[in-house]
């Protein structure tokens, strides 16, 4: 990754029927970089992209490519590629004509083509499957296949639509290893779309976390995580406990009846704030020297941890801990000023971040792979 | 329930369409089949056969007359199915159900209604000479184009309809990756639609092309009989209880054309079993 900007949106705004999608979305994405656009279903990620590749125009706002205006460019004459979601291999070509598709356009001679061709399915590991019938291919080589199709043509940016989403879990981890490899191998710059967060914390160089077609935030995955922006952010990207707090004044803070020090500056004093604490950064401590009290209300055993929730102060917090407490234990906890992030109240304020209503059977279901609607 | 039981049971309930089959398919093909190889005083023969070389050019004809309605159905439908399998959801319905309008009138009363369109004191010529004089006439009526025209609009709907079926079918997003391996608006429709279409413009040939060479009654209207087609031979050979022999061979004949082209037809199509069935 360096620091040539390759593409650049410009206030993209885009609506289907009267229907926002995309709300001005502002996005430089680099040379070499792996960038994944993350968010629920209908955040706008999967527009964005279709944007990028051409299959759409914006209403609004400029498409930059190398510091040109590609807008009315068709995409067949962008130097882009798209792996699709649900692969679009062609059902009547063999798998080598299907890679050899995008070259026999370019009318190369059928031996550089053999040559490529084969390169590319050393590359995805599917060596000797040349007169194999796509469809007779399992989702994993199918999925290979499609990128192969792609990569051939040496794009300037390969964008990838929820590549991974209809694998199964094991095949859905080795693929996210073997990507970031097939990125770094050819260097070309990979967009990717996901609703996974681990997905896109673990390959991505940037995050770009989206939400109602806007941007939230865009950062390194350990930036995002640590210090999300917005409560959304904190929420989407693993567990968080989000509580109302008052910023006093720069490096204190007060929530749950409480005045903690923390790392925060530049609030104006006074001002309500979000206060975003990790399940694992809290420490239970003996209730002689705590910072707060709290009331266990559940203790769900998750193999190397104990998933507990206490009430504090009428507010349920998750945490993570290795300490073996009992239900209606009174407890207290800790937490270090570094493990204390504060936030700017945002349209997200309050939706999120407290555990009263939670429960394990809602977190799976949230997390099944949504057909995206977009 | 043994696999015997349910088995018997199943063949019961196929019971209706066995006898249907046996009473309205076989049955009347062995008696074409036993008329064909027998004089009228029932004894065996291959008179029949011979007889047909005073045929060879209402066979020849036919055939013909049919391949060029089909190409012509092929080069119309192919485009207008393509078309709507384009418009948007809404439009299609409305494209579709014109398409199948004319269907709903009945055969006989469309074959009549072209001909009075086509004939010299028709609509058309009393347009052409409104505009351009009296002396103005464009003999269409009697002719092998008046035929072939019959054809076409007749059968056109069967070659669109399984064309437009396999085409709305079509993951859109095929279109979509071939744009973006690099192919323009031609070539994606050259190297990836029309492949994958294949299935319906076989079954759009064969529905258009087997009712096209047997057909009758366009010719005796739209080319004034001068222009016999085996269809109507047939029709006459049957209209007259001494000749059903002959009638009969004719019709097995013409069976096996049939039958042989869509066999050949089909090595075309090498996806079996996707779309292209008559909607």
């Amino acid at each position: 990754m360096n620091n040539e900007k390759l593409i650049e949106l410009r206030s993209i705004s885009k609506s289907y029927d009267g229907e926002k999608v995309l709300r001005s979305i502002d996005l430089d994405i680099h040379k070499k970089e792996f960038v994944t656009l993350l968010g629920p279903s209908g955040c706008g990620k999967t527009t964005t992209l279709r944007i990028i590749a051409g299959f759409e125009n914006p209403d609004e706002g400029e498409v930059i490519f190398e510091g040109k205006k590609i807008n009315e460019i068709p995409p067949y004459k962008r130097h882009i590629n798209t792996v699709f979601q649900r692969y679009a291999l062609f059902p009547n070509l063999n798998v080598y004509e299907n890679i050899a598709f995008g070259l026999r356009l370019k009318k190369l001679s059928d031996e550089e083509i053999k040559q490529r061709v084969s390169e590319m399915l050393a590359l995805v590991n599917l060596k000797g499957f040349e007169k194999r019938d796509v469809t007779s291919l399992s989702g994993g080589q199918q999925q290979r296949v499609a990128i192969a199709r792609a990569l051939i043509n040496k794009p300037e940016v390969l964008l990838l639509d929820e590549p991974l989403g209809a694998l199964d879990l094991k095949l859905r981890k080795d693929m996210q290893v073997e990507l970031k490899r097939m990125q770094r191998q050819t260097g070309i710059t990979f967009v990717y779309v996901t609703h996974d967060q681990e997905e896109a914390l673990s390959m991505s160089d940037t995050v770009v976390v989206m939400a109602n077609g806007e941007i939230q935030q865009i950062g390194t995955p350990e930036k995002i995580y640590n210090e999300p922006e917005n409560a959304f952010v904190a929420d989407f990207i693993g567990e968080s406990n989000i509580v109302n707090g008052t910023m006093i004044k720069d490096y204190l803070v007060s929530f749950a009846g409480q005045t903690f020090t923390c790392e925060d500056a530049g609030f104006a004093p006074g001002e309500p704030v979000d206060v975003v604490v990790r399940p694992e950064d809290i420490d239970i401590v003996p209730v002689e020297n705590c910072m707060l009290t709290g009331k266990v209300t559940s203790v769900t055993f998750k193999g190397d941890y104990y998933e507990i929730i206490v009430d504090i102060d009428n507010f349920k917090w998750m945490i993570e801990t290795t300490d073996r407490v009992k239900p209606g234990q009174t407890i207290g906890i800790s937490i270090d000023p570094y493990e204390i992030q504060v936030m700017k109240k945002s349209e997200f304020s309050g939706m999120f971040g407290d555990y009263s209503t939670f429960s394990d059977e809602m977190e799976h279901l949230s997390e099944l792979p949504a057909e995206d609607a977009e | 329930m043994t696999a015997t039981v349910k088995k018997s049971r199943r063949s019961l309930t196929a019971a209706p369409h066995i006898v249907w089959a046996i009473l309205f398919i076989i049955a009347p093909l062995i008696f074409v089949a036993v008329y064909s190889f027998t004089a009228s005083d029932g004894s065996f023969t291959f008179e029949n056969f011979a007889a047909l070389g005073d045929y060879t050019d209402a066979f020849v004809r036919s055939a013909s007359y049919s391949l060029i309605a089909t190409f012509i159905c092929l080069l119309i439908g192919y485009p207008l199915a393509y078309a709507i399998s384009n418009a948007a959801p809404k439009m299609q319905r409305i494209l579709i159900m014109m398409v199948m309008l004319p269907m709903w009138i009945n055969f006989l009363i469309r074959t009549y209604a072209i001909m009075k369109i086509l004939e010299d004191t028709g609509i058309i010529n009393t347009v052409l000479q409104a505009i351009f004089g009296e002396e103005f006439e464009l003999h269409m009526i009697n002719t092998p184009g008046a035929v072939i025209f019959g054809m076409v609009y007749d059968y056109l709907p069967y070659m669109v309809l399984p064309i437009y079926t396999v085409l709305q079918k079509l993951d859109p997003k095929l279109s979509e990756a071939a744009a973006d391996l690099g192919c323009n608006k031609v070539q994606t429709l050259f190297k990836v639609t029309l492949p994958l279409s294949v299935s319906g413009i076989v079954s759009g040939i064969t529905m258009v092309f087997v009712p096209s060479i047997s057909t009758f009654y366009i010719s005796q209207k739209l080319g004034g009989g001068q222009y016999l087609l085996i269809g109507d031979a047939i029709e006459t050979a049957f209209g007259n209880t001494t000749t059903y022999n002959i009638g009969a061979s004719m019709s097995l004949v013409l069976m096996i054309i049939v039958l042989l082209s869509t066999a050949i037809m089909n090595r075309f199509d090498k996806s079996e079993n996707e779309g292209g069935a008559i909607v």
